[in-house]
Order: C-alpha cells, then structure tokens, then sequence
C-alpha cells in the first residue's frame, strides 16, 4: 500500500465538520489518555534500560578488550627474576602499552572483600600480577603465551576472555530485552486504543447511521474517530513522556558504589529519544484506530 | 429516463422469505406511493432502493449501476443523490438543526454553500425560528418537516420517505405532501410508504401518482379502493 505522508498530517489536522459530527465519549477518551500515558511512562523507562545497557554492553566490551592480567606463581628465590623476566617480554611485545605489576597494597585491596584488611601479603605465597593495557589492535596473545612459556615458565596470562564474553552477552540481552519491552507496549497501546476505538464506534452507531444515510464515506466517518483517538493519544503520551523523564532525573546518580541501577538514565544526546515517544504513540493510535474504524464501519453495514 | 429500477428482486430475513418477484421502475419525475400491511416489507424495500440493503435476489440498478457489484464509496455517492425521510427521521441530536439540515453538504466536503440554501430552505419547511434548537426540542411534524430539509438540501434527483405522516396531525400531514407534491413539480423523483390512505387520495387529486401495494410477498398496482 503506498503510503502519503501529506495524508497523515491531513488526517490529524483533521476537518472539524466531521469531528463535530461525533459528539465526545468521555470514558474512551479518559481511557485513550490513560493507556497512552502510563505506555509512554513504561516506555521511557524501557528505552533507559535498552540505552544504558547498551551502554554497559560497550563500555565492558571495551575496558575488558582492552586490559588483561600476567599472573606470575613461582617460587620464593625466582619470583622477583621472573617478574623482571615477564615485564621485559611484555614491554617488547607489540600492542602491549603498558606492562604494571601490582602493588602490594594493590593486591592486599583485592583479596580484601575475602580476607580482611589486615592479610599479611608479603609472608604468603600469593601470585604476582602485572596490569597489561594494550594499544592498537591489541598483542597476539597465542604469539605472546609462546614466548612466556619458553622465557617465564610461572607465567599464565589471563585475557579476560572467558569471563567478559558471558557478561557483554548479558547486557546485550538486557538492551534486546528493553526493545522487546518497546515493542510490547506499542503493541499493547494498540490493542487498548482499539478498544476504546470499537468501544467509541459502537456508543456512536446511531451518528453513523445518521451519517450513511445522508451520503457520508466511510473513511469520512473514520476521519473524524481516527483524528480524536490520534490527538488524545499524542497529549496522553507526551505527559507519559514528561513524567517519565522527571522519574528518571530524580533517579539517583551513577556512582561506582551504585553500579549498573543507578547508571539506569541517558546521557547526552540519549535525552532527546523520549521525543520520539508522542508520536510514535500517535502514529500507533493513527493506525490503530483507522483499522478498527474501517472494520467496524464495513461490519455495520 | 430511470432513475431507480428493480428488476425481479427478492428479499429475506434469516431464510424466511419477505417478497420476491418484486420489480419496480421510478422513472425521472414520476410520484409513487407504496402501501401495504405493516411487516409486508415497505421499509425493507425503501432501503433498497437507497442502497442501505443488497437484494437477495434479482437486479436493483440505481442510476443505472447494478447496487450489488457497487462498492461502499459508489453507494455513499448515490445516497448523496437520494433524499431519505425516516418515520422517525434519524437526526445528531448533539447538533442544532441548522448543521442537522446542513448535514449532506458537510459529509460532501460542499459545506460552504450551507449559507447560501439554508435560510431559503428553512422558510420553506417553517422552522426559521427553530434553527438552532436541539432536535430533541422539536415536535413530531418539526422534526418530519426538518428531516425533508435534510433530505432536499444537496437537491437530489429522489425523495424517497417512510411513512413521513404517522406520527403527525392531518394538518402537518397536508403541508408535509404540499411540500413533496412542490419538489415533485421541480422535477424530483418522489417515492412515500404510508399507510395513510388520506394523504394518497389528498395527493392524487394534486399530482399524477402511482399507488403501489406490497401484499402477500408480491408488489402489484393498488386497487380501485383509492
């Protein structure tokens, strides 16, 4: 079906003759205001979690890519020689920026959560670990694992591979999980706009006899349900919308402490999405309300 | 020239047959009355005769289109060429009489010539001081006199009307076939079901009618009782 975009802003500027001709409904135009803003309310909050999952999903795909661990286990006497063995091979290594073995202190904060502030690091027989970061497209790890074998044989190098992977894939199945909750509520917008709409058509059955009887079309008639149900659903959305967005400011801040929740919100041109919410749920009622008008008008008759 | 034409036409209700063998021609100008027993199918037949119904069998052509192979847009154009007057004439009762008349030209998109026809048209039917009541506010012969209005406002070549004077006084009824009797002389095509055998007599003593009787499931020229 081809489709005239002119036709649509016609159609919700509408013809106030027609419109006239239906006299109002208060309970399906209560009820197109409702549906329309709690979906737009719901729907900001799913685009908040596609948008920040989304941004989770890169920002773990991306720090972990680029970052791995050297973890050095020998013995006592040839720990320190393995370590400068280690920090040579990795400072010669292509794609590696920097090679950091860890503090002490560094250590004792990691092993803290377990063991308490006051573990005695220096007396146990913990491995050393070296901080890589990389630059470019990275080191060949295969190339690299190779050389340490052969020159630091107390040597694992940890890409962070196995673990990043299972968590990238979580967020993104978070941000799909945020589009399929967009989809369902347009969807679910839909089907409660036409029911108000039948609902609106079959309180209105005697205007539309009235209205066949002296030569109107059916798309006239459709004209004037499909503009009505359109607008509430643009000014029931756009407060949604409002009061959506006010929820998430009041959200509060990322911090590291607070993690992924607290990062739930947009950041930067992300806060211009929720426009889109209105007319989309307008476009939804549009569609949705023109189907259910002209299957109604075709069974009356 | 034939404006509507019903050729054989059959009609039921749910298997049970209401007239068959039902053949009607409304000639451009001519003046019909159709009479007969109430549930005879009088109603049913007006209705299709303005498209509101689909024969179960034979032919109706209006205008020369076959109504069955018509689709919904060609329909609302012919219904824009006949003016209907229900018994109990069917009018927005949110809207004031004067968008109530006016209604035809609105839903045409000819609205602008609302102006120019409607004080005429209410001096004609007498309702210049009810303009802009409720319809709800009207008495029963300003109602059937406003729903003539209606129904002669886009000046169609048919006025079709369903018992216009059952529920009005025999003065109301006089004036009412007056203003029939005066649109048939400008050339419309005029086709009343009444069970008034007064305003038939009242008619054929002004204009050259033809009385019709559906009776027993068959359409047949009425008798010489009128």
């Amino acid at each position: 079906m081809k489709f005239d975009i002119t036709r649509l802003f016609d159609l919700v500027a509408g013809d106030p003759q027609a419109d006239r001709a239906v006299p109002p409904t208060g309970f399906t135009a209560r009820l197109t205001l409702f549906t329309a803003g709690a979906m737009a309310f719901l729907a900001v909050f799913a685009l908040a979690l596609s948008l920040a999952t989304g941004r989770l999903a890169d920002r773990w795909s991306a720090e972990l890519a680029r970052t791995s661990t050297l973890r050095i286990s020998a013995p006592a006497d040839q720990a320190d020689a393995q370590l400068l063995a280690a920090v040579e091979v990795l400072q010669t290594t292509p794609g590696v920026a920097q090679a950091r073995p860890l503090t002490a202190d560094e250590q004792r904060k990691l092993l803290e959560p377990w063991f308490g502030p006051e573990l005695p690091i220096e007396d146990l027989p913990i491995p050393q670990l070296i901080e890589i970061i990389e630059e470019g497209d990275g080191y060949d790890a295969t190339g690299l694992r190779a050389r340490l074998q052969a020159e630091v044989p107390g040597a694992v190098l940890d890409d962070h591979t196995r673990w990043r992977e299972p968590l990238v894939a979580a967020a993104n199945r978070l941000r799909s999980l945020g589009w399929l909750a967009l989809v369902l509520i347009a969807a679910s917008t839909a089907a409660m706009i036409t029911l108000a709409a039948q609902a609106a058509l079959a309180a209105n059955a005697q205007v539309i006899r009235v209205m066949r009887l002296v030569g109107a079309r059916d798309i006239y008639i459709a004209r004037a349900f499909v503009r009505r149900f359109t607008l509430r659903a643009l000014s029931g959305a756009a407060i949604g919308t409002v009061a959506g967005v006010l929820a998430i400011l009041l959200l509060p801040s990322a911090d590291v402490a607070g993690g992924f929740l607290t990062g739930l919100g947009f950041q930067g041109a992300h806060w211009f999405w929720p426009l889109a919410i209105p007319p989309l749920a307008a476009a939804v009622a549009f569609f949705a309300t023109r189907a259910a008008a002209l299957k109604t008008l075709r069974e009356q008759s | 020239m034939t404006v509507i034409d019903l050729d054989n036409v059959a009609y039921s209700y749910g298997g049970a047959e209401l007239f068959s063998q039902v053949s009607l021609n409304l000639a451009a100008g001519s003046f019909h009355f159709l009479t007969g027993p109430s549930g005879a199918g009088k109603t049913t037949l007006l209705k299709l005769c303005y498209g509101e119904l689909l024969a179960k069998g034979g032919q109706v052509r209006l205008f020369g289109e076959d109504a069955a192979t018509m689709d919904r847009d060609a329909v609302a154009m012919a219904r824009r060429r006949i003016g209907v007057v229900h018994q109990d004439c069917q009018f927005l009762d949110h809207l004031p009489v004067t968008d109530n008349i006016a209604l035809p030209l609105t839903v045409s998109g000819r609205e602008n010539e609302a102006a120019d026809n409607l004080p005429d048209l209410l001096n004609w039917v007498g309702l210049q001081n009810q303009a802009t009541q409720l319809p709800p506010q009207l008495s029963g012969g300003e109602r059937q006199r406003a729903a003539l209005a209606r129904a002669v406002i886009m000046s169609p070549d048919v006025i079709i009307a369903d018992e216009p004077t059952g529920n009005i006084d025999w003065e109301m009824s006089q004036r009412l076939l007056t203003l029939l009797i005066e649109l048939n002389r400008m050339g419309k095509t005029v086709l009343i079901a009444t069970h008034d055998m007064n305003i038939i007599r009242a008619a054929k003593t002004q204009v050259a009618t033809r009385v019709l009787r559906l009776k027993d499931r068959r359409l047949m020229q009425a008798g010489v009782e009128l």
